[in-house]
């Protein structure tokens, strides 16, 4: 069985790192207006994406990355019976059907009715440039070039705001390591407590998965046109992999409320001190990036050796279990909660069956949240508007800069990983068994049945009154999206050929 | 203390009648998946001891996965069945619905077979009554009227500590848990006490408390003696029973979503075949036993093993032990259900449902199954059949919310208290 290390070169950039030393970077929403031209083009420019191969091999100037959605395979002219191989949620789409915009929070102001592109207007291709520098000019030279197959739908351009979001937080911080060299066995009685390091099949289809099992995705018989040129299954030898080294892509168009943002928190507080005290609890971290939550001794599985790593990372919230530090309900611990397989983390034979049979601990929140390892996702977005301080943006002329996220992630399971973390961690009202609060950064505001607000946000203080803020504004709104399919190389040239 | 029971009628479609069943039910809600509480057929809300119920039309698709088992069911029935949980007896709910609900019920049942429109409603109803294999209350004894009563306890409770709170910062948590109180006791809200619990209720869980495990005992040489046969044959059918697990149509998983995620909490209604032969059977029986009893006497207070989530649920055998149903109320998503089946209680699921047709493999009962994450996703969503009309007493929250608001008003009641605890009260509202 072929580790995912020996593969580096069939696999795209993006899996290995964020390009953060590419500062410029623009996205290119495509749509296919001829198959036969469009597959030509596909072929011409697959010679130039980025593989992670490459990344680790030399300097990278400039890198393209390239991926589709299913209305793209289709438009290419890909058999509905090999697109029925991926995942359901992939091909259904994100703004495909009303019961997942209710679960990812899609509604009111951020319904997919009044998006700018994804759902009714979905792209086909996504066609990602990066570069040190000259974005511009490369950015027209590749339009130029696309020639009679494609049509740009949209093109989202990025602003570099030295590694901070618009509201002014360090971004990209924590992220999950994957474990290229094959060697982690998951399951394992170590996966009682929490760990960083995970399976490349959580985010590489074609590899095992935390489960260590295979997600599905279209697997062909190499008698199919253009399949003898994928590579073999691990799981069914007889079939081809076309997800082998692919991954789904997510991405998301936030736009963020700055203004809105650093006004509602100054009528929070008076003090600078207080109104910053106040943003960082809602994010978990402070602006400079290290957690609120306390550092451990023990080292975490995938923190690390790098010492800023450590420093900001090597926590779990079992230092924290009253949110005195961190407020259950901030983002970071919403978004990953750090959480191993059985809450008390590694343990005799049998307490561990006493907790199996849920008999051993009182504290009924104790057991809301575990086993994180199964919805980690690779963050990969970038920033888009203009850039303004705090400062700036509490003066009343200030102007509105437009900012946001063009939020992206990576992951092999787009429901158990993208999907869960939204609508079970950060969209829930109910999240760790709290009540009438979604995620201080992300949430719609929307009430829920029988009028339960979910505008609220709540910081536990040692008195034991918690602290509680109502009424909070929306502070992004979603205004575009879509699942795209992150093609391995040789998945890429195999939808090239049609 | 008053125990809650539940209640299920279950009867055949008439031929023919299944499509106008269908528009009638859907009469109820104001939108598919959203009841309207005071529809004109079963105003729900009217009935103030009523926690959960639902309208469910069991038509199988997956009828021709018995063939891979080598045989046929015939002439399936298409159950209509209408089910719910209750504080007090079953048999005082139904008469209650009768009473109340007469007229729409009797054109509801009015699709069923061998139902006549000037015939007694609830005779007909209680001759079609089917009692669980087993069933699951999250917290026993907690009433509808004490849930209603807590949440509103809760919600004042924070609402005097937000008001008051610049006051109360200066004074110790055990002040605040005082003067709290106080003003409770004064302006209420009102919290009636607990009902006494009825005699026979408990002298039947005192009685089947010692008498399950005595039977077990008694019965233990035997299964010492039979366990290398039980294992063996086990082992022979879980390495040969078919699997089928395609991924269910977009279509049916479409019918199913658009009806999930109104409210906090969603129902889930499932539907199969028992594997066929005595002896899936005959273990599935007393695996319902053992599962009966530890819901009756440990699981039942927050949590079904680590799961902590689901309000209410039941297994109940139909077509004379042929078919299983599995209905429950959950909390969250549909995928946060099953994520929380397979990382938590996978054997437990295994247990029973790998006597199902088609479950995925397992190793010894209680391995494998479910940790086979994908095959058992689709396994369950493809078994699943939409439920037409869903009602719960009190939307908008979870069992999280009843515990937590059941432990704010014990704290409050309570007599003596430290400081510690105070502090720890005062958070948790
Ligand atoms: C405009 C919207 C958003 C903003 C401003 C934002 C901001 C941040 C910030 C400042 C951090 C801390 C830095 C770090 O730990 O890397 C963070 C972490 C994180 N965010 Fe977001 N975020 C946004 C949307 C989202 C969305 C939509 C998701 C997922 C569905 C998400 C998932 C995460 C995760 C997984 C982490 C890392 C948590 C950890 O591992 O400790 N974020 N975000």
């Amino acid at each position: 069985m072929a580790t995912p290390n020996s593969e580096f070169a069939d696999i795209q950039g993006l899996l290995w790192s964020g390009y953060g030393s590419l500062k410029q970077a623009c996205f290119l929403l495509l749509r296919v207006t001829d198959a036969a031209a469009a597959r030509a083009w596909l072929r011409d420019v697959s010679e130039s994406v980025a593989t992670v191969e490459q990344l680790r091999r030399e300097h990278v100037g400039r890198a393209m990355q390239i991926a589709l959605t299913a209305d793209g395979m289709r438009a290419l002219g890909v058999a509905s019976t090999v697109i029925d191989g991926f995942s359901a949620e992939f091909i259904s789409g994100m703004a495909g059907e009303e019961g997942r915009s209710r679960r990812l929070g899609d509604v009111a102001a951020s319904a997919p009715s009044l998006w700018r592109w994804g759902g009714a207007q979905e792209p086909h291709i996504l066609l990602m440039l990066y570069a040190e520098e000259n974005l511009d000019a490369w950015h027209l030279q590749i339009e130029a070039g696309l020639g009679n197959g494609l049509a740009v739908l949209h093109r989202l351009p990025t602003t570099d705001m030295g590694g901070m979001e618009p509201f002014g937080f360090i971004d990209g911080v924590s992220q999950p390591r994957i474990d290229w060299s094959g060697e982690r066995v998951p399951g394992t009685s170590a996966d009682l407590e929490y760990g960083n390091l995970l399976t490349a099949g959580e985010f590489l289809l074609g590899h095992r998965n935390e489960y260590g099992r295979y997600t599905d995705r279209p697997l062909l018989d190499p008698a199919q046109p253009g399949a003898a040129s994928l590579v073999v299954a691990e799981d069914d030898p007889a079939r081809r992999d076309l997800g082998r080294n692919g991954s789904y892509l997510v991405m998301r168009e936030l736009a963020q409320d700055v203004r809105g943002f650093w006004r509602f928190i100054a009528a929070q507080a008076v003090h600078d001190g207080d109104r910053i005290a106040l943003a960082e609890a809602m994010v978990g971290r402070l602006m400079s990036g290290d957690a609120l939550a306390p550092t451990r001794g023990q080292p975490i599985r995938g923190v690390g050796p790098n010492e800023l790593d450590i420093a900001r990372n090597q926590f779990t919230y079992d230092e924290d279990r009253d949110g005195l530090r961190c407020p259950f309900g901030a983002h970071i611990r919403r978004a990953n909660p750090r959480t191993g397989d059985m809450p008390g983390g590694r343990q005799g034979l049998v307490t561990r069956l006493i907790r199996l049979l849920g008999l051993g601990h009182q504290d009924l929140s104790e057991d809301l949240i575990a086993t994180s390892r199964f919805h980690r996702i690779l963050r990969r977005g970038r920033e888009f508007g203009d850039r303004i301080d705090r400062q700036v943006a509490l003066r009343p002329d200030a102007p509105d800069p437009r900012g946001g996220l063009y939020f992206i992630c990576l992951n092999a399971n787009i429901a158990r990983q993208f999907e869960f973390i939204q609508n079970a961690w950060l969209i829930s009202a109910k999240f760790d068994g709290m009540s009438g609060e979604a995620d201080p950064l992300l949430g719609n505001r929307e009430p829920m049945p029988a009028d339960h607000r979910t505008d609220g946000f709540s910081m536990p203080q040692p008195s034991g009154v918690t602290r509680r803020i109502d009424g909070l504004p929306a502070f992004i709104t979603v205004r575009g999206g879509a699942y795209f399919f992150l093609p391995g190389l040789r998945a890429l040239r195999y939808f090239a050929a049609g | 203390m008053t125990p809650q029971s539940c209640f299920m009628v279950a009867a055949p479609i008439a031929p023919g009648q299944e499509t106008g069943l269908r528009a009638l039910l859907a009469t109820m809600n104001t939108a598919p998946g959203a009841v309207d509480p005071n529809n004109a057929l079963v105003p729900f809300a009217r009935f103030d001891r009523l926690h959960v119920a639902r309208f469910v039309i069991l038509h199988d698709e997956t009828l021709d996965d018995l063939r891979l088992y080598g045989t046929t069911f015939e002439n399936p029935p298409v159950w209509l069945v209408f089910l719910g949980d209750c504080d007090g007896p079953a048999e005082a709910m139904l008469a209650e619905f009768a009473a109340l609900a007469g007229a729409g019920l009797t054109r509801i049942f009015g699709h069923c077979e061998g139902f006549s429109r000037g015939g007694d409603l609830l005779a007909w109803m209680q001759g079609r009554s089917v009692t669980p294999a087993t069933q699951y209350v999250n917290w026993v004894g907690r009433t509808v009227r004490q849930i209603r009563e807590e949440a509103a306890l809760h919600a004042a409770l924070r609402d005097r500590l937000q008001r008051g709170a610049a006051a109360f910062e200066a004074q110790s948590p055990l002040e605040v848990h005082r003067q709290l109180a106080a003003s409770v006791r004064q302006d209420g809200p009102p919290l009636t006490p607990p009902a006494p619990t009825p005699f026979p209720w408990l002298a039947s869980k005192i009685g089947n408390m010692i008498g399950v495990p005595l039977a077990l005992l008694v019965l233990l040489p035997f299964f010492v003696l039979g366990a290398p046969f039980f294992l063996w044959e086990l082992r022979r059918r879980e390495t040969s029973d078919a699997v089928i697990v395609p991924r269910p149509a977009p279509e049916h998983v479409h019918s199913l979503s658009v009806l999930e995620d109104h409210d906090v909490t969603n129902q889930f209604s499932a539907f199969g075949i028992v594997k066929p032969g005595r002896f899936r059977l005959w273990t599935l029986l007393f695996i319902f036993w053992v599962l009966s009893f530890s819901t009756r006497q440990i699981y039942t207070r927050g949590r079904l093993a680590r799961v902590g989530t689901i309000h209410f649920a039941r297994w109940v055998f139909m077509d004379d032990h042929r078919r299983l149903l599995f209905c429950s109320n959950y909390d969250g998503s549909l995928d946060s259900y099953m994520d929380d089946f397979i990382n938590k209680v996978a054997f437990g699921l295994n247990l029973v449902f790998s006597n199902g047709v088609g479950y995925p493999r397992t190793k010894f009962l209680l391995s494998g199954g479910a940790q086979e994450e994908l095959a058992f996703k689709y396994f369950l969503r493809r078994h699943q059949v939409p439920t037409q009309v869903w009602y719960k007493a009190y939307p908008g929250l979870t069992t999280a919310d009843l515990a937590r608001n059941t432990r704010i008003r014990e704290g409050l009641e309570a007599q003596t208290m430290i400081e510690a605890e105070a502090g720890r009260w005062l958070a948790m509202i």
